[in-house]
């Protein structure tokens, strides 16, 4: 049984390609059964957000479940002009086995995202594990692969600072605004133009504690819709400069290619706010706040670039933080890896052997060692044959039945039965790093939960 | 038996010392574990020796300057421990801990073997108004670090440079409620203190107030601290100014109480 994994992203496929391939939530259902209709496929999961698609499965046939998968997916895109299948596999990128389940820990934990670190991904992948469970397209295997990447990212972002700081420019005119104010709880937002940076800002404050939104705009009605949007009240453009001082958080962002706020007026407000502090953001191009005010006292003015800066600063902390991240990952890896040898049915087949075998030595030797001198050497050859046959004997069911169950759809979970029949299991965890599977106990019932899903 | 665990202290408050300096420019936010935990353990030292040294002379241990010195330092700590606790602004130690730690050292510079108080020195009054003049001026210097750690962040803000210590160091308004508070908090108390040393003076030489250089000083600083509460609560001067003033005021603090106690001949030198 092995993993394989296709998909496209941010990085293979342009947008127009992505948008065609995304699958509505309300259909996955669907496309899961449809998906796990094929014999190739013995379980399946289906990842889709606006910035990738990603289709994890178990197949016994790599090759084959590789061109199946490709096709289901393209088959199913979304209707408009269409581009050839041999174009659209280009797109594509294809892991198995360990690749695929490094990939998948990646996508977790936000390292394959287009903003590194940003955490929606972990969310949708949770999403997209539960609409699985949901309909039944999983199995032991990705049961585990699936609790396992979340438990990843999980870990990640409580171990390294992956997620911390401001990436985007809303987030980093919030974390300004922190520096400047601490708690932003009751402070009052004035959007100087209603556009969709600022409103996103706005959001992202009142996230944060902001209460009151001031909208105003040249277009009135926009203020208006705006503002009701935030509950909000709208100030006519004209009367801008009365309403000023009221604001704690100034957010610029209008078409005008003027200063639509001076220097004096900014003085007035601050003197009539007693001093208390002012921050302006102008995300707007050409700029509308007069660059000469951030050196008044007690006013803090920030313009696209500063926010750049910002971002670009965070970025590359988020860089540096990727690369203990990768760390973990492939840490991660490779528990998963040995956890999936595991399942191999040769290895469990020797070990049970081996295993058997050390017990009958053993128990043939402590009954030979009791007589001593008063057994013949042709007795003890008999003793020697008659353990060995009875274990073969007793084995045969048990090793045949393996063999044949391996290769069906729920060999996985037969083979995990076996091992802890045999406590395979115990003996294996104790030699190795007792920290690499944290949920022993779980995992026999997430077995139990998944032998009724096979049934 | 106090001057060993005063030693102790002072090597232990140095090594916080280091490891906070170290913090300040140093990604490691580990570091500010360790020099907490360091810092702790000094604060133990520092009050097991005290202690010891109020028994060992059998009265309250601030007859000296050696004393008043370690008092401070001792009150420093107590706060920084306090504000940390409350504020989490790790950052603080990397200003305090030098600060206690070198008054502390500069205690150990005067000749500090216990000695039989003056009777005149060991009266109620004469306690209130040391503890309070001390505690007081660990309240000013709480305002001064706040001050400076205020216009630093200022700076930073305003010419767009963000670096590590603009993450480090809290936001504006926090620096500037410590402090509003820190100066709130200190300007009672120096005023029970001079209260209480005018009130002892009047019981040990019959006059309540006389104008020698010392008790100038002080009134002008009291003043000062006035003028920035008054000027806080009707103009608003906040933020910036209320940073520089907390500093100037700081070093009128430290004039009087340095300068003037080892130049002027008065009741106010205490070797």
């Amino acid at each position: 049984m092995n993993i394989v994994l296709i998909g496209l992203n941010h990085k293979t496929a342009p947008v127009e390609v992505r948008e065609k391939f995304s699958f509505p939530e309300a259909l996955l259902g669907n496309y899961l059964t449809q998906m796990l209709a094929s014999p190739l496929v013995t379980e399946g999961l289906i990842l889709s957000t606006c910035n990738r698609v990603e289709i994890c499965a178990t197949t016994d046939n790599i090759p084959e479940c590789f061109d199946y998968l490709s096709q289901f997916l393209y088959e199913n895109q979304k209707q408009g002009p269409s581009i050839p299948f041999k174009q659209f596999v280009q797109y594509l990128y294809y892991y198995s086995s360990v690749d695929a389940v490094s990939h998948l820990f990646r996508v977790s934990s936000s390292l394959d995202s287009m903003v590194v670190g940003e955490p929606q991904i972990s969310g949708q992948l949770k999403e997209a594990f539960d609409y699985a469970m949901i309909n039944k397209s999983t199995g032991v295997i990705l049961n585990k692969l699936f609790k396992k990447a979340i438990s990843v990212a999980k870990r990640i972002r409580s171990q390294t600072k992956i997620s911390e700081n401001a990436v985007s420019v809303s987030y980093a005119a919030v974390g300004l605004a922190k520096k400047i104010f601490g708690d932003l709880t009751g402070k009052t937002v004035l959007l100087v133009g209603a556009g969709e940076m600022s409103e996103l800002a706005a959001r992202h404050l009142i996230n944060n504690g902001v209460k009151n939104v001031m909208v105003t705009n040249r277009n009135f009605q926009r203020a208006v819709e705006l503002a009701r949007e935030f509950n909000g009240t709208s100030i006519k453009f004209d009367d801008l400069e009365a309403e000023f001082p009221e604001a704690d958080i100034v957010i610029c962002s209008t078409g005008a290619p003027y200063y639509l706020i001076h220097c004096e007026m900014v003085e007035s407000a601050i003197a009539s706010r007693k001093n208390r502090p002012i921050f302006l953001v102008d995300i707007s191009v050409p700029r509308n706040i007069d660059p000469k005010i951030n050196a008044l006292e007690n006013v803090f003015l920030y313009n696209i670039d500063d926010l750049q800066s910002v971002i670009e600063a965070n970025l590359k902390e988020r860089q540096k933080e990727a690369e203990k991240a990768e760390l973990i990952v492939s840490e991660e890896v490779e528990t998963m890896d040995r956890w999936l040898k595991s399942l191999n049915v040769v290895p469990t087949i020797i070990a049970i052997r081996e295993k058997v075998e050390a017990i009958r030595k053993l128990e043939v030797e402590k009954t030979i060692a009791k007589w001593r001198t008063e057994i013949s050497e042709e007795q003890k050859e008999a003793i020697e044959n008659l353990s060995v046959n009875i274990i073969n004997k007793i084995l045969h069911f048990p090793l045949s039945a393996l063999k044949a169950e391996a290769h069906q759809s729920h060999g996985p979970q037969v083979i995990q039965t076996t091992r802890k029949i045999f406590n395979l299991e115990e003996e294996k965890k104790a030699s190795s790093d007792p920290g690499a599977d944290r949920e022993p106990s779980d995992g026999s019932l997430s077995g139990l939960r998944d032998s009724t899903k096979n049934q | 038996m106090n001057i060993l665990f005063f030693k102790l202290t002072v090597l232990v408050y140095f090594a916080g010392t280091v490891v906070y300096l170290f913090y300040f420019s140093s990604k490691k936010d580990f570091l500010s574990k360790y020099a907490l935990g360091i810092t702790g353990a000094g604060f133990l030292l520092h009050t097991i020796a005290i202690t010891i040294r109020t028994i060992e002379s059998g009265h309250f241990p601030l007859s000296n300057l050696p004393e008043a010195l370690s008092f401070f330092s001792w009150g420093m700590i107590l706060t920084y421990l306090v504000l940390e606790y409350r504020y989490r602004i790790h950052i603080l130690g990397s200003f305090i801990l030098p600060l206690a730690f070198l008054s502390l050292i500069s205690a150990a510079a005067f000749p500090n073997e216990i000695k039989t108080l003056q009777p005149d020195l060991n009266s109620t009054w004469f306690g209130i108004h040391t503890t309070f003049s001390v505690l007081g001026g660990v309240a000013f210097t709480i305002a001064f670090v706040a001050g400076l750690m205020y216009l630093i962040q200022e700076k930073l803000l305003k010419s767009k440079r963000f670096n590590i210590l603009y993450y480090k160091l809290p936001s504006l308004d926090l620096l500037d409620h410590l402090n509003q508070q820190a100066i709130s908090v200190g300007f009672p108390m120096l005023t029970v203190g001079i209260l209480a040393g005018a009130l002892w003076a009047g019981d040990v030489w019959g006059a309540y107030w006389v104008w020698d250089p010392q008790r100038i000083f002080t009134l002008v600083t009291w003043l000062f601290y006035l003028g920035m509460i008054h000027g806080r609560l009707t103009i608003g001067w906040r933020g910036r100014k209320a940073a520089y003033l907390a500093i100037i005021g700081f070093m009128g603090v430290v004039f009087t109480f340095f300068v003037v106690n080892l130049l002027v001949k008065g009741p106010h030198r205490f070797i």
